[in-house]
């Protein structure tokens, strides 16, 4: 994979956009977590 | 005690004849390493000078010791009174830990009458190993001075305990600022290491990872410490610490889950940062996953389900776990994927007599730590004086 790039730009490019796309599942999923964790808090 | 009783009673259970030939043993190695120098007891080399007296009585002794700084915060800081009962057992060993910690690393430098030169000769204040090295001397005094009231209150000097008692706050802060500065800094110390640490654990995070992860250990170790001591130390409790069990595991058990969700999700980011998705299909990898999923991922969702369920044994052992994630972690770092690159038989790997101080070390503190629980009241109210 990293004989795709040529220049730092097309390296930060790629990877930011990878984590431009995790920080949205990861927002969704502490979403999921967080409800998990305190579900049965007021029992 | 009736004269039957006290004859039926062993002189010396077995824990304390293993106590006994780890600390004879540790005298010996003690003896060889200071007439016969680092050579004669360990396997450090050039391409290794720290081993195991740095990757895990250093590395492992300041993460785990950690649950002081996070219990005051907790209590002193942000007001969460229902956790009182566990700061002194957590002040308790912070100190003992980064009492040994100090301790370990006399044996560990070449020449350890020169330790306190960087503050003395020569400050080096663009080191981060001096940072390291001031933090550490700084947060260990706060720790004893933290620590005082409970042996003050045992010698009867109450005005000198009243006086310490009204610096806990500032202590408090104190303890939090130092310690955010050299767990950081500890992993800060192998920025300094691209082309030595394997690309999956190096990382421009790795500062982060480290304090993070501390919060994670001290934590656990919290739990996993008040398990041993409701075991061991049951009798020398009193009503509000035995009462206040359940509030501190499912807090610090919730809180642990959720750190080590954030822990997860950072690890994931720095991989992709770095894009190192494809050192995963190695043996490296593989043991990076092992780590990633079983001492990151699995605790975390163990404690979830056991704050969901209010199952405290699970908590309980979930901390055990994730304790060894971090000596994992930390041994990962500065041992296993540090050099990954040299030949087998270039490798590190420890002298029995590096194990042989270790386990000494961690069984004195185990010792010292006995000795002041049933001595001091670390584990119930002084009835002379009013909790703070």
């Amino acid at each position: 994979m990293e004989s795709d790039f040529y220049t730092l730009h097309d390296f930060m490019v790629y990877t930011k956009g990878v984590v431009y796309y995790l920080i949205i599942a990861i927002l969704i999923g502490f979403l999921g977590f967080w409800s998990f964790l305190t579900a049965r808090d007021d029992d | 005690m009736s004269h039957d009783a006290a004859h039926s009673k062993p002189v010396m259970s077995p824990m304390t004849v293993i106590a006994g030939i780890i600390l004879i043993v540790g005298l010996f190695v003690t003896v060889r390493r200071f007439t016969g120098g680092l050579a004669a007891t360990t396997n450090l080399s050039d391409y290794t000078p720290w081993g195991l007296w740095i990757g895990f009585d250093l590395l492992v002794g300041v993460a785990l010791a950690a649950g002081g700084f996070v219990t005051s915060a907790a209590v002193y800081i942000f007001g969460m009174k229902k956790f009182h009962s566990a700061v002194r057992p957590a002040i308790l060993t912070g100190f003992l830990g980064y009492a040994l910690v100090v301790f370990a690393l006399h044996y560990d430098v070449g020449r350890p009458w020169r330790l306190p030169y960087p503050f003395l000769v020569q400050s080096g204040t663009t080191s981060i190993l001096f940072e390291v090295g001031a933090c550490v001397a700084l947060y260990l005094t706060v720790l004893l001075i933290e620590f005082t009231p409970a042996p003050l209150e045992w010698l009867g000097f109450k005005k000198a305990r009243n006086i310490v008692v009204k610096l806990t706050l500032a202590l408090t802060i104190l303890g939090v600022i130092l310690s955010t500065l050299h767990q950081s800094s500890l992993g800060a110390l192998f920025l300094i290491a691209p082309s030595k640490l394997h690309p999956l654990w190096y990382s421009g995070y790795i500062p982060i990872y480290f304090f993070v992860s501390a919060i994670i250990a001290g934590l656990s170790m919290v739990i996993f410490e008040g398990s041993l001591t409701h075991k061991h130390f049951a009798d020398k409790m009193d009503e509000a610490h035995l009462k206040e069990k359940e509030d501190v595991v499912l807090g610090f058990g919730k809180a642990a889950s959720f750190v080590l969700a954030g822990y997860f999700v950072i690890k994931i980011i720095g991989l992709a940062v770095d894009n190192e998705w494809r050192y995963l299909a190695t043996g490296y990898g593989a043991w990076y996953l092992v780590e990633l999923l079983g001492f990151i991922a699995l605790p975390c969702f163990l404690y979830a389900v056991g704050v969901r369920e209010k199952n405290l044994n699970l908590i309980q052992w979930t901390s055990g776990l994730a304790v060894l994630g971090i000596v994992v972690n930390r041994l990962n770092i500065s041992l296993i994927a540090f050099n990954y690159h040299l030949p087998a038989d270039e490798r590190y790997f420890p002298h029995w007599m590096e194990f042989a101080i270790s386990i000494f070390i961690v069984t004195l503190g185990v010792l010292v730590f006995r000795f002041v629980v049933t001595r001091m009241p670390v584990l119930y109210e002084h009835p002379d004086y009013e909790a703070h």
